[in-house]
Parts: structure tokens; C-alpha cells; sequence
């Protein structure tokens, strides 16, 4: 949980780069995770391939299933996590995902395994506060970050609910929708950030239909982090086991707009 | 009629003394939305404001007796209700032919097919958008699996005015397509789905993307019992019209309650709304019937049979799928029961012991459909079809004054063309 901690720095937001893992094969995965880091992504967020990612949009789903129909298992994912570990010893990795895939085995085991596989938080999509206790006080016991969302519906009476108990970061989903289609207005995500700030001492990352790198200045100027995910994943759906080098250079077409933003 | 001297929150709610007792069967869920270790809010962030103002809607809804007046008018002059109890005469007399001495219970349906629409499913359909309406919804979405449950919404949307759109798979469309015309010309829109196995469960998945970017205007009219809480609950209220109207017409005609509550389940809200009613009645048996497709070891919809417990859809149940935990894909001939769940009350009522779930092929469904046809003069649909072959099975082995009670939950003019396929005929 130390990485993740340090990864947002003071004088500029941090980058949170998704990819699903195993896309296109669990073999390729390694390399366009190195292509995320060189490109200058501060946190990777390892997408966990679901049949039925109910809250993606079409890009994710797309990669979901191509991981899926090559074979990937939870031990590729965990692999993919562990051998990234090995290789860069700082950067921290989420795994985010679908509540079936994460607590077939139980809870417990799943912090387990996030543990060995120097995991440092879980964004886990389809379970609320309401249900925390299926899956949070476990990765808590063994000090992996909950990371929780919060999203243009969650209201002020609300939020503290979702802050108890959260760490890591704070998840701003910035449109009520799927992941990769629309984009919210800049002035609510100002809005947003600040009352998110207000009510907590984490750092607020936000994401959901970041594309260009004028879009992640403009959010880095206002919040502790940019979440990008469906772009990336659009362009290895394109390259397939030769996305990483092209990975590379859109993530620091996004890491350069982010580092000049304030 | 029954429903004068009952004011809608006792009949919708676990509020009677006995539904307070520990050990009664009909108090859940808790105030989390579980039975037992299922059911729950397994949902986005985006939609657990509206999740939990849902909730708290239904049990103002619960409490008005306003709601239950137009719930009740519209059941008895809309959809037709009560539906008739009827003593299938001919169909007892088969089996019993072929049935040891002495036994050969008689065989008893409840006529929910007769209801507008053909089917079950318009009872929830009338009780949700009574909701809708109460929450200020301006557009209503739906997933469906045999086209049942959209033609349901389709048509109490044209009936309040409202805008529909129905999310359905695009294999269930190519076996449904009659439905898809009456949802058409009830003024729907039908949305193809084709991810995943563009089945029923991936309609639910497109559905709640839908629910998830219009939260704002957009009530969505869950047809099963099953989702995340309230809606297992409010469900199985709102069908509960089925059972408490057998449980009474069963004691008018003969004096007594059935022995043996047969239903089919996909999701399971024709058998929720048959059972509940009955459940802290020990001496009526009751049993589930799940799809067994191709067979158990082959692709089936047998969720409880063939699955284990796990998250999907907004809650945790029985679940067909693998050993990472993702989905697999169900297969039944009857599109209404192809779907890898059930609801959390099934699977809580299964691991409490008192209800008994068993399956039954599409081959033996085939048979139950023809038994019905050829001895009582109904064409039923593929989803009760499952309940009339193991009534059949069933009834041989119980004694000739015993009564066994199945729902007639559909009727089977949209399959005629799909049994037609499965028999070798040309239409």
C-alpha cells in the first residue's frame, strides 16, 4: 500500500493506466504493461476479464472476451501481476474487476493471492459499501487497498459511507454511464473533485471517457490523478501482440500533457 | 373477492403474526436484501442511490392503500384476474394408467396462462409500473428472455403512456419472433443484444448499461425475481397473486390445500409467487423444476443442480459457471428458462430444505407439451411444459387422493414454432 501512496505526487496529478489483462493472450500482457510504465504511467490498473463486465462499455467488453477466448485464467492474471512485480519493484498495480472472479475461492484467498502476487489494491466494480464485507475486511486484514468509486450520484449524505473504510485512492467516475463512451463537462468535474477533496484526505482520481491528452490536462489541473482505460485498450485491439510500442506512445502523449498541466 | 378485507402491506409484506415467528419460511429477505448467505446489492456505485430510493418507494408503495387499490382494479379488470383453478380431469385419468394400484394423484393448474398477455408475467409488470410511475419515471426499459416478460412491459407501457425499450438477445429474437412483432406494434423498441452468448443474461448486462446511463429518467422492470434487492422481493410480492389466490380457491373447491406445488423456474418468479404463500403450510410439499437441456452432463439451464453459489446480476445465488467464476452459457429449448441463475430465494429455499428442486429435459418438456395438448385441449408454452412432464412423473408415484398443483404459467402460440422444429415438422 506504500507504493500506491507515494505514487501521487505533489506537484502534478498521477497517470492511472487500464489494460485487461490476458489482451490479447496472457503472453503479451507483460510487455504492454512495461510499454505502460515507459510511456509514463504512475499506477497500472490490471482489468481481471469477466463474461459479463455489466458496467464496460463495448471497448472493454471487446477485451474482455478476446482474453477470455485465448484461455486466460485467474492464475495468468495473478502471474501477470506477480512477474510485473518483479520487474518493477515500485510502480503499484490494482487489479480492478468483477465481484464472481474475485471471490469464487473466497475472500480470504483472493487477499492471499493479491498478497503474493504484490498486489497493492482492489477496485472491485459491482460491490457497493452495502456489501463490503464480501470481500473488503479481507483484503484489509492483509493491507491491500479498497479502492472505492465514487460517481456523480453519490450524494453528500452518501459519501462518508463510501470514504469509511477506503483506501488507496478515491475512484471519481466522472459520467453516469459505461466506461469509454462519453465524457463528462469539465466544469462538473471541478465541482466534483472539490467536494470529493472536502470529504477526504485520499487522493480523488478520475476517469471514465478520458481519450486525448488535452482532456487529461485539463482534469490534472483540478484532481490527483487521470484514469485512462478504453483508449489504451482500443489501440491493442487494434494492434494485438504488437500493441506495446504504440501503447508507449499514446500513454506519454498523455504523460506529457499531465507533467506540463500545472 | 379475497382481496377487500386485506390491506395490500399484509398481503405484499411479511407482516402476518406467524411470518414473525423464527422459524417461518416467509419472512426474508433481511433489511440487507439476503436470504440466508443470497440475494444482496451487488451493483455499480452509479446505481445504489437508486437501488436504495427504489427501496425506499416500494415500502411507501407497501404502506398506501391507494397502490393496492389500483394494483388490485387493474389485475381484475386489465389482466383478467383471479385466474381459474382447474382440475385437468383427462390428464389425471392418463396418468393413472399407466400408475401402480391406488396411485395417481389428481392433477390441478393454476391458469395463469389465461392471463392478457399469455403468461405470468404481467402481474410483476402492473406492480412495477404502478412504481415507476409513483418515482416519477419517464422511460421504462426491460430484458427478456422468451419475449414474455417484454410483451408484458410493452404492453402496460402503452397502457401508462410510457416510452419502452426492450433489450433482448439476438439468438432468443431469431426463436421468438412473433413476440418481437407484438412488442413492435405495442410500441416498443427492440434492441438486439450480441454479446456474449445473446441470451437472456446478456440482455440483463445490456440492460443495466442502459439503467446506468439513464438513472436520471429510467425505471427498469426487472422481470424475475431475481436482480439486486428489492427487487427479489418486490418480485415475488407482486406474483404472490398466483399462490394466494390458489391457496383460497383450493380450500373453496375442495375443502383442503394441495399436497404437492409443482412450477418451472428460470429465474423463478412464477414458482416464487406460487410457493410463498404456501411455505409455512408443512404439509404441502413443494418442488421446483429447473431445465436440464441436452441433459445434466451435457449444456443446461440447471442453475441449482449444476451450479454453485456466486455473484452475477446484482446478487449472489446459484450460479452456472466455472471454476475462475466466469458465466457459462445455459442452454435450454425454452428461451424463458435459458438463463445461468435463479433467484436468491430459490437458492436459500433449497438450502433450507423446504423446497425440493429437480429437472427436466427438453426432450421430456417436448413430451409435456404434446401430454397437454392431445389430454386437455391447452397449448401451454415451453416453460410450463418443463412442470407438466414432472407433474406426470410425479403424480404416479403419489396416492389417488392426494393433489398435485402446477402453474400454467404461459401459453405456447409464440412456441409453435420452435416445437414444430424440435418434431421434425414444417409449418
Amino acid at each position: 500500500m506504500t507504493r500506491l501512496s507515494n505514487a501521487f505526487p505533489t506537484d502534478r496529478a498521477a497517470l492511472v493506466a487500464f489494460v485487461t489483462g490476458g489482451d490479447p493472450t496472457a503472453a503479451d500482457t507483460g510487455a504492454i504493461l512495461d510499454a505502460l510504465v515507459e510511456g509514463g504511467a504512475d499506477i497500472i490498473e490490471l482489468g481481471m476479464p469477466f463474461t459479463d463486465p455489466m458496467a464496460d462499455g463495448p471497448a472493454i467488453q471487446a477485451a474482455n472476451i478476446r482474453s477470455l477466448s485465448t484461455g486466460t485464467k485467474t492464475a495468468d492474471i495473478l502471474n501477470i501481476a506477480n512477474a510485473f512485480r518483479e520487474r518493477h519493484p515500485t510502480v503499484p498495480l490494482v487489479l480492478m474487476g468483477y465481484a464472481n472472479p474475485m471471490t469464487i475461492r473466497g475472500a480470504d484467498w483472493f487477499a492471499d493471492a493479491c498478497v503474493k502476487a504484490g498486489v497493492d489494491g482492489v477496485i472491485c466494480v459491482d460491490i457497493p459499501v452495502e456489501e463490503d464485507d464480501s470481500l473488503g475486511d479481507s483484503l484489509r486484514a492483509k493491507d491491500v487497498a479498497v479502492i472505492r468509486l465514487a460517481t456523480p450520484t453519490t450524494d453528500a449524505e452518501r459519501l462518508p459511507e463510501i470514504l469509511n473504510n477506503a483506501s488507496g485512492f478515491l475512484y471519481y467516475v466522472s459520467v453516469a454511464g459505461i466506461t469509454g463512451l462519453q465524457q463528462a463537462a469539465q466544469a462538473s468535474i471541478e465541482e466534483a473533485v472539490a467536494r470529493l477533496k472536502a470529504g477526504t484526505d485520499l487522493p480523488v482520481a478520475v476517469g471514465f471517457g478520458v481519450r486525448t491528452p488535452e482532456q487529461a490536462a485539463d482534469i490534472a489541473r483540478v484532481a490527483d490523478g487521470v484514469v485512462v482505460g478504453s483508449a489504451i485498450v482500443e489501440i491493442i485491439a487494434e494492434h494485438g501482440a504488437a500493441a506495446a510500442p504504440h501503447v508507449k506512445d499514446y500513454v506519454k502523449s498523455l504523460s506529457d500533457a499531465i507533467r506540463s498541466a500545472r | 373477492m379475497w382481496t377487500e378485507s386485506l390491506p395490500f402491506a399484509k398481503r405484499f409484506a411479511h407482516m402476518t403474526k406467524q411470518d414473525k415467528l423464527s422459524n417461518s419460511f416467509r419472512n426474508q429477505p433481511d433489511e440487507r436484501g439476503h436470504f440466508g448467505q443470497f440475494g444482496g446489492r451487488y451493483v455499480a456505485e452509479t446505481l445504489m442511490p437508486l437501488i436504495l430510493d427504489l427501496e425506499k418507494h416500494y415500502r411507501a408503495a407497501q404502506a398506501d392503500p391507494a397502490f393496492a387499490e389500483e394494483f388490485d382494479d387493474l389485475l381484475e379488470h386489465y389482466v383478467g384476474r383471479p385466474s381459474p383453478l382447474y382440475f385437468a380431469e383427462r390428464l389425471t385419468e392418463h396418468v393413472r394408467k399407466d400408475a401402480p394400484e391406488g396411485k395417481g394423484a389428481q392433477i390441478w393448474f393454476k391458469r395463469d396462462e389465461l392471463n392478457h398477455t399469455g403468461a405470468h408475467k404481467i402481474n410483476n409488470c402492473i406492480g412495477q409500473i404502478l412504481l415507476a410511475k409513483r418515482m416519477g419515471k419517464t422511460r421504462i426499459i426491460a430484458e427478456t428472455g422468451a419475449g414474455q416478460h417484454g410483451v408484458a412491459t410493452a404492453t402496460v407501457c402503452a397502457r401508462f403512456g410510457l416510452p419502452c425499450v426492450i433489450y433482448m438477445g439476438a439468438t432468443d429474437i431469431e426463436r421468438q419472433k412473433p413476440n418481437i412483432f407484438r412488442m413492435r406494434l405495442l410500441g416498443a423498441e427492440v434492441v438486439p443484444v450480441t454479446s456474449g452468448s445473446a441470451t437472456l443474461k446478456d440482455a440483463m448486462n445490456d440492460a443495466l448499461r442502459d439503467w446506468v446511463a439513464n438513472v436520471h429518467d429510467t425505471f427498469y422492470i426487472i422481470g424475475t425475481a431475481a436482480g439486486p434487492h428489492p427487487y427479489p422481493e418486490l418480485v415475488r410480492d407482486f406474483q404472490s397473486v398466483i399462490g394466494r389466490e390458489a391457496r383460497e380457491q383450493m380450500l373453496a373447491r375442495t375443502g383442503r390445500l394441495p399436497d404437492m406445488l409443482v412450477a418451472a423456474i428460470g429465474g423463478g418468479s412464477n414458482a416464487i409467487g406460487l410457493f410463498h404463500p404456501f411455505l409455512d403450510d408443512p404439509d404441502v410439499e413443494m418442488l421446483g423444476i429447473e431445465a436440464a437441456g441436452h441433459g445434466l452432463e451435457k449444456e443446461h439451464a440447471a442453475s441449482l443442480a449444476g451450479g454453485k453459489p456466486g455473484i452475477l446480476h446484482g446478487n449472489k445465488t446459484y450460479l452456472l459457471q466455472d471454476e475462475d467464476g466466469q458465466i457459462d452459457e445455459a442452454h435450454s429449448i425454452s428461451a424463458g428458462l435459458d438463463y445461468p441463475g435463479i433467484g436468491p430465494e430459490h437458492s436459500w429455499l433449497k438450502e433450507s430444505g423446504r423446497v425440493r428442486y429437480d429437472s427436466v429435459t427438453d426432450t421430456e418438456a417436448l413430451e409435456g407439451f404434446q401430454l397437454l395438448c392431445s389430454t386437455e385441449g391447452i397449448i401451454p408454452a415451453l416453460e410450463p411444459s418443463h412442470a407438466i412432464a414432472a407433474v406426470a412423473r410425479e403424480a404416479v408415484k403419489m396416492d389417488r387422493d392426494q393433489i398435485i398443483l402446477a402453474n400454467l404459467c404461459g401459453r405456447g402460440d409464440k412456441d409453435i414454432f420452435t416445437v414444430a422444429e424440435a418434431l421434425g415438422t414444417e409449418i
